[in-house]
């Protein structure tokens, strides 16, 4: 199976020096880093190709690393039905950076490429209809970030008085519960309560 | 007309004034299949387009997800298609599983193997006879619940829950089965095909039920493709793909089973496929039932190590055992750093979970691939042109459930 799956990605590298930066099968997968530029063709290649013939896309997602200057990998799974092999590009993106829709190849890209700027906020040049597509009407923000808090900002009710659901900005009775897992033997930093007073002073 | 504006006397010139309608199917609506709006704009009866709005039932399942460790996920996948819960969870085990290179041990594989069946029938009578109703019979859906609700009695005893049931667990699943469940499946299954063949007197050669169905919302092959379609929705269509064959999981290549498929790819066909894929479960039902009374089938269900908890006179008589069954209820597992992409024939098609893992105790990103998602996306291509009535035909015959579509 991996063999198969190499023998792929060197092909695919060969054929297609300009579209690949980089290439390895890690846990039987496949997975090929594209410059954000040349999407559009390698994944029409990918579709043609006669040794390749991913003709279904399966997923389109993104995944937020905030520490990074290429802060977004948008990730797009494919399938061949005929070759029965899969393979995942992985595409490094600035939060500005306009990405190329690849609704012309697969139309099936829509909804996945919606969904993509709803949670993440990234934009896609070419999309027909680049709506949101699972939030509120109205809603702000984009939800997948990691630095959106996962209680949100707005909650809803609905009010008695005025007859109509109301948006008001969120109040817990409890606080989110996030545990810190780190074990202390492994360099977690303490800082003890009063500790940050006394670094200002010296 | 219909705008209610007199001075027009169409009785007189013999013509119409004619202006399309836009009618907001849902999200209230019986046969949209849980919370869908659907923005029709008609030309008469004809659709002209189709503009599905989801996303009435998001609950963020993704982003919280990542704030929960591996083992409290779990039943975040049991929400998602509640039709079929155990198969969603199977997913989310085989993705932990092959980032920590934990081998199940057999038994717990034939007892997946054999609840996933379950769910396929437990879907497919839903989805089969719901449609029916949805173009207007009304009795199948009242015998197809009567079996579902046997099934859901087997899903009770096995983890003690009808519907979600967080019964599959990385690493096995939670506890084994009492013998006298698999007698009483199999006496189940003895009566079931009667009723499949009841529920197919019912349908297969009505005449409304063909009329409703044949030649409506047909799906060629390359749309298929075009569209992402997955499991009984590519099968309908005439290719004979399915996971279980093509890229089996678990043990289902020592499995004998046939893969039904249409050769229109309308909706009759679709309909066909699903009767004919409950039949073939059956037979791998059975074949589940033989294999975990074999002496190889026997065993414990659970791969003892890091990820699953310690048996319980373990946890009685060894210190470690305790502090181990702690640690993992409470801190959970760490997974290994890497991403995977897990996917099972699920009964509405391919359902993946992408997972990416930092090597901490809860995902760094899990990402949903529901089946249901590209299926409905199609919505305006396969259903433009037809009638509204059609409408209904088509949304039930997409097998679309919202909890896996939203998330």
């Amino acid at each position: 199976m991996s063999d198969a799956l190499r023998e792929l990605g060197t092909h695919i590298e060969t054929k297609r020096a300009d579209c690949v930066l980089g290439w390895e099968v890690a846990f039987d997968e496949l997975t090929l880093d594209a410059p954000l530029s040349n999407i559009v063709t390698l994944v029409e290649f990918l579709k043609t190709d006669p040794t390749c013939r991913f003709s279904t896309l399966v997923d389109i997602t993104a995944v937020d690393y905030p520490e990074r200057a290429r802060r977004f990998d948008v990730v797009y799974h494919f399938l061949s039905m005929y070759q029965n092999q899969r393979i995942r590009l992985r595409v490094a993106v600035r939060e500005e950076d306009m990405i190329p829709s690849i609704t012309s190849v697969h139309p099936s890209a829509n909804w996945f490429e919606r969904e993509v700027f709803d949670m993440f906020g990234l934009l896609f040049s070419g999309h027909p209809d680049l709506r949101r597509i699972l939030t509120d009407y109205g809603f702000r923000g984009h939800p997948m970030r990691k630095d959106f808090p996962t209680t949100g900002y707005t909650e809803v009710r609905y009010d008695e008085e005025e007859k109509r659901v109301v948006y008001e900005p969120v109040s817990l009775v409890q606080e989110y519960r996030l545990f810190d897992f780190m074990s202390p033997w492994e360099g977690a930093e303490y800082i003890l309560p009063g500790d940050e007073k006394k670094k200002e002073g010296a | 007309m219909m705008d209610g504006s007199k001075g027009f006397e169409d009785a007189l010139t013999g013509e119409q004034k004619i202006r399309n309608f836009n009618l907001n199917f849902g999200p209230q609506h019986p046969a949209a299949h849980g919370v869908l709006r659907l923005v029709l704009e008609l030309d008469g009866e004809i659709v002209e387009r189709c503009d599905p709005h989801i996303g009435l039932l998001h609950r963020g399942t993704e982003k919280l997800m990542e704030s929960r460790t591996y083992l409290q996920n779990l039943p975040y996948f049991d929400r998602l298609d509640y039709v079929a819960p155990m198969n969603q969870e199977h997913a989310w085990c085989l993705a932990i599983e092959k980032l920590t290179g934990v081998v199940v041990p057999r038994r717990a594989q034939l007892i997946r193997v054999l609840f996933c069946e379950i769910g396929r029938i437990l879907n497919h009578l839903l989805n089969v006879t719901t449609q029916a109703m949805d173009v207007g019979a009304l009795t199948p859906p009242l015998w197809g619940f009567e079996e579902r609700e046997k099934l859901m009695v087997f899903y009770e005893r096995a983890c003690g829950a009808r519907l979600h049931a967080a019964y599959f667990r990385p690493g096995g699943v939670h506890q084994d089965l009492p013998d006298e469940l698999l007698d009483d499946i199999e006496e189940w299954g003895k009566g079931f095909p009667q009723v499949l063949d009841d529920i197919e007197i019912l349908l297969t050669e009505n005449r409304v039920f063909k009329q409703r169905n044949a030649d409506i919302g047909v799906v060629t092959e390359q749309e298929a493709l075009d569209w992402g379609f997955s499991g009984v929705m590519v099968r309908g269509s005439g290719m004979a793909w399915d996971l279980r064959r093509a890229q089996p999981y678990e043990c289902y290549d020592e499995f004998d089973f046939q893969i039904p498929v249409g050769k229109n790819g309308d909706c009759f066909d679709r309909y066909l496929v699903r009767m004919e894929e409950m039949r073939q479960s059956l037979r791998i039902i059975y074949q589940a039932i033989d294999k975990l009374r074999a002496p190889e089938g026997k065993g414990d269900v659970l791969a003892r190590g890091k990820i699953t908890p310690p048996s319980r006179t373990d946890m009685k008589t060894s210190m470690e055992a305790l502090i181990h069954h702690f640690k993992l209820y409470t801190e959970g597992f760490h997974v290994p750093e890497g991403e995977v992409y897990a996917a099972v024939e699920a009964p509405k098609g391919e359902f993946g979970v992408y997972l990416v893992s930092d090597g901490t105790n809860r995902p760094y990103r899990a990402k949903i691939r529901a089946p249901g998602f590209p299926h409905l996306q199609a919505m305006d291509h396969v259903a433009g042109g037809h009638q509204l009535a059609d409408v209904a035909a088509i949304i039930g015959t997409l097998d679309i459930v919202f909890g896996e579509i939203d998330r």
